[in-house]
C-alpha cells in the first residue's frame, strides 16, 4: 500500500507532508509511543496495588496523578489517534479518492495532538478523567490541572476537525460510480463516529471553558459557593462522553468487519446489518448518559428513562456480535495473528455488554458503581475490545505499510499472553467490586479476598506488560528485517474479498 | 447482502429485546419498592467532608468516623458535603448516595443482624479518598 519504510524518505519529509498515508504514520507512531507511555502508568498502578500499604509510589498524590493521566492518556492519546491513523490509512481507498478531503485540515488536526499530549504529561494532574467540580474547581492543584484542561480542549477541536474531513471525505468524496450503500463497513464506522463526535464534543468543549473560568474564581457555573451545580458539570460531562464511548468502539468493530470476513473467506454475514447497527447506536447512544450518574440522588423517573435509554442501545451492539459469529460459521477460517485478535476481542466486548446491563439495572448500579466493577466493565471495552481489535488491526495493515511480514509466531504469544492477562485482570476486578473495593484508591484495608484479588489483577497487567515488550520488538525489528512480504495477499487467504490497496503518495 | 434469509438474526435481535425488557422490569419493580422509605425511619444527617464522616442523629449526638445504629429499626440518611463530592457508602447493605455540597441526598436502610460493617468513600474526593473510611455498629436495642 504505503511501503514507507522502504524507501526511506527524510523524516521532516513526513512530518511535513499532508498525504493521508503520511499523516497516517504519524497518528500511529503518536498513538503507539502513548500506548506504552500510558501503560507503564497502569503497571505502576498494578504494582502499587499489589500488597496494602505503600509500594512503589511514595505518596497518594502521586497515585492520584498517575491513575489520571493514565486514564486520559489511553482514551485520548492512544485509542483515538491509533483509529484516526486506520481512518487516514484506510478510508480514502476505500471511498476511492485520492487523499482525505481537506488534507491541510488533516494535517492540522494531527499536530494540535502533540501539544495537549505535552500539556496532560508536563500537568500530571490529579482530579481523574472526569475533573468533576467542585473539586476540580476548589481543590486540584494547579498549574497542572489547568494544563489538563487547556489539554483536552486542544484534543477535542482535533477531534472535531478530524471527524468533518472524515464526514466530508466519506460523503462528498467517494467515487461517483460508489453508492453510500457500497462503502466498506469500516468506512462506515468512521462515518458514524464522526457523526457521534460532531454531535457530542461541543458540550465538554463548552463545559471545559466553564470550568475553566470557575477554577479562575471569574464565574460559579459548577461552584456550589456561588450559587452553581456540580451536578450540572455531571450531566455536561456524560452527555459527551457516553456517546464518545461509541466513538471509541465503533471504528474498533470497523476493523473487525475487516478482518474477520477476510481470514473466514467469506463475506460478511450482513453488510446492511452492520450499517443499520452503526446508525442506531450513534442515535440511541445519546439516550444513556445519566446511566453514570444514579447515585448522585436522581429521582426514580430520571433513573428509569437513563436505564431504558441504556438497555435499547444494547440490541445495536448485539447486532455486531452476531454479524461475526455468522460471518465466522462455516467459513475456512484462517487463525492468523489479527485474526486471533478479532475473535479475542469479540469474545471479551460480549462479556463487557454482559457486565454492561447489570450496571444499567439500577438497583444493581448501587452495588456496582464506582467500585472496580466498574474499572473492569470498561477496561473491558477499551483494553478487550478496542486495544484488541486496533493491535488486530495493526498486525494487518503491517505488511501493507512496511511492505515486510512481522513474526507471526511473536505476533501469537503476544495475543495469547495479552488475552489471559486481561481476563485475570479484568473479570478479577468485577469480582472485586462485588466485595466492595472503591476504585481511585491508593491504599486499602487488609482484607483477605480483597488482598487476594488484586494480586491475581497484579499478576495479569505484568503478563500484559510482558507481551508488550514482544510486541514491540517484533514491530521494530520486523519493520527494519522482517521477510519481504507479498502485498498482494500477506497473509496467504487468497485475493477474492479484497479491496483495492493502493494508495499512490507523491513523495515515492 | 446475498440473498441468504436473514430470520436467524430477527430471532436473536428478539432473544436480546426480549431479555432488555426482562432486565428492565425486574429492576423497575426492584428499584420501586427500595426507594420506599418506612414511615417510622429515623434520621441521620450524614456530612462528608475531607477526609471523614460525621453522623447527627435525632437526638442531637453526633460522631465522627463511627456510626452506632440499633438492629431491627428503619434509618434513613439525610446525605450532605461541606467541600467536594463524596459518596456515603456501606457496601453490606448496599448503601450508597453521592455527597454534593449543595444538595440533600437521601437513602435508607434497615439493619438485619448485630455486627459491624465498613462505611467507606466511593466517590474520589482528593489526597486521602483512600483512607476515608469508618466503621458501622449494628447493636442490640438498649431497652
Ligand atoms: C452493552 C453496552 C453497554 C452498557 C449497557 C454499558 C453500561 C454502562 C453503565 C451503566 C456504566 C456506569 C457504571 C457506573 O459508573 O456505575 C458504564 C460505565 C462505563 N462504560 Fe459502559 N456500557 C456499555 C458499553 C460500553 C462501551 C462500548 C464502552 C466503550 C469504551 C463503555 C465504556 C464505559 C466507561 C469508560 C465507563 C465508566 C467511566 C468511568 O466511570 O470512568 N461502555 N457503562
Ligand atoms: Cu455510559
Ligand atoms: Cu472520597
Amino acid at each position: 500500500m504505503v511501503l514507507e519504510l522502504q524507501k526511506p524518505r527524510p523524516i521532516w519529509q513526513i512530518m511535513f507532508s499532508t498525504h493521508h498515508t503520511d499523516v497516517g504514520l504519524l497518528y500511529l507512531i503518536t498513538s503507539l509511543a502513548f500506548l506504552f507511555l500510558g501503560g507503564s502508568l497502569a503497571l505502576a498502578i498494578r504494582a502499587e496495588l499489589f500488597l496494602p500499604g505503600a509500594q512503589i509510589i511514595g505518596d497518594a498524590m502521586t497515585f492520584n496523578r498517575i491513575f489520571t493521566v493514565h486514564g486520559t492518556t489511553l482514551i485520548f492519546l492512544f485509542i483515538l489517534p491509533f483509529a484516526s491513523s486506520v481512518g487516514n490509512y484506510f478510508v480514502p481507498i476505500m471511498v476511492r479518492y485520492k487523499d482525505m478531503a481537506y488534507p491541510k485540515l488533516n494535517a492540522i488536526a494531527f499536530w494540535m495532538i502533540p501539544p495537549a499530549g505535552a500539556l496532560i504529561w508536563l500537568g500530571f494532574a490529579d482530579f481523574t478523567w472526569y475533573a468533576t467540580p467542585p473539586y476540580s474547581i476548589i481543590s486540584a492543584p494547579g498549574p497542572a490541572a489547568d494544563m489538563w484542561i487547556f489539554g483536552l480542549k486542544i484534543l477535542g477541536i482535533s477531534s472535531v476537525l478530524g471527524a468533518i474531513n472524515f464526514i466530508v471525505t466519506i460523503l462528498k468524496c467517494k467515487h461517483p460510480d460508489m453508492s453510500i450503500g457500497q462503502v466498506p463497513l469500516l468506512a462506515w464506522s468512521f462515518l458514524s463516529s464522526s457523526m457521534i463526535i460532531l454531535v457530542a464534543i461541543p458540550t465538554f468543549a463548552a463545559a471545559l471553558l466553564m470550568l475553566l473560568t470557575d477554577r479562575l474564581g471569574v464565574s460559579g457555573f459548577f461552584n456550589p459557593a456561588m450559587g452553581g451545580d456540580p451536578i450540572a458539570y455531571a450531566h455536561l460531562f456524560w452527555f459527551t462522553f457516553h456517546p464518545e464511548v461509541y466513538v471509541l468502539v465503533i471504528p474498533a468493530i470497523g476493523m473487525m468487519y475487516e478482518i474477520i470476513p477476510r481470514f473466514s473467506r467469506k463475506p460478511i454475514y450482513s453488510y446492511n446489518s452492520g450499517v443499520f447497527a452503526f446508525v442506531l447506536l450513534s442515535i440511541v447512544g445519546f439516550s444513556s448518559w445519566a446511566h453514570h450518574m444514579y447515585a448522585t440522588g436522581m429521582s426514580f423517573t430520571e433513573k428509569t428513562v437513563f436505564m431504558v435509554g441504556t438497555l435499547a442501545a444494547v440490541p445495536a451492539s448485539a447486532m455486531h456480535v452476531f454479524n461475526f459469529i455468522a460471518t465466522m460459521w462455516n467459513g475456512r477460517i484462517k487463525f492468523s495473528t489479527p485474526m486471533m485478535w478479532a475473535v479475542g476481542g469479540i469474545a471479551l466486548f460480549f462479556s463487557a455488554g454482559a457486565g454492561g446491563v447489570a450496571n444499567a439495572a439500577m438497583p444493581l448500579d448501587f452495588t456496582t458503581h464506582d467500585t472496580y466493577w466498574v474499572v473492569g466493565h470498561f477496561h473491558l471495552f477499551v483494553m478487550g475490545t478496542i486495544a484488541f481489535g486496533s493491535i488486530g488491526f495493526l498486525y494487518y495493515m503491517f505488511p501493507y505499510v512496511t511492505g515486510r511480514m512481522y513474526n507471526e509466531k511473536m505476533g501469537k504469544v503476544h495475543f495469547v499472553m495479552s488475552f489471559i492477562g486481561t481476563v485475570l485482570v479484568f473479570f478479577t476486578q468485577h469480582v472485586l467490586g462485588l466485595y466492595g473495593m472503591p476504585r481511585r484508591v491508593f491504599d486499602y484495608p487488609p482484607i483477605p479476598e480483597w488482598i487476594a484479588m488484586n494480586q491475581i489483577a497484579t499478576v495479569g497487567a505484568m503478563i500484559i506488560g510482558v507481551s508488550m515488550v514482544i510486541f514491540l520488538a517484533n514491530m521494530i525489528y520486523s519493520s527494519g528485517k522482517g521477510a519481504l512480504a507479498n502485498t498482494e495477499d500477506p497473509f496467504g487467504v487468497g485475493g477474492k474479498y479484497y479491496y483495492p490497496f493502493e494508495a499512490k503518495n507523491p513523495s515515492h | 447482502m446475498s440473498g441468504h434469509s436473514n430470520w436467524p438474526e430477527w430471532i436473536y435481535v428478539a432473544v436480546v429485546i426480549a431479555l432488555m425488557v426482562w432486565v428492565g422490569a425486574e429492576a423497575w419493580e426492584a428499584e420501586r419498592l427500595i426507594e420506599h422509605v418506612p414511615a417510622d425511619a429515623k434520621t441521620i444527617i450524614v456530612t462528608g467532608q475531607q477526609w471523614f464522616w460525621t453522623f447527627e442523629h435525632e437526638d442531637g449526638t453526633k460522631e465522627i468516623g463511627e456510626l452506632h445504629v440499633e438492629v431491627g429499626k428503619a434509618y434513613k440518611f439525610e446525605i450532605v458535603s461541606k467541600d467536594v463530592n463524596h459518596s456515603f457508602n456501606i457496601h453490606d447493605y448496599v448503601v450508597l448516595m453521592d455527597a454534593i455540597p449543595g444538595r440533600v441526598n437521601t437513602v435508607w436502610f434497615a439493619p438485619t443482624e448485630v455486627g459491624q460493617h465498613d462505611i467507606q468513600c466511593r466517590e474520589y474526593c482528593g489526597l486521602i479518598h483512600y483512607n476515608m473510611r469508618g466503621t458501622l455498629y449494628v447493636e442490640a436495642p438498649s431497652s
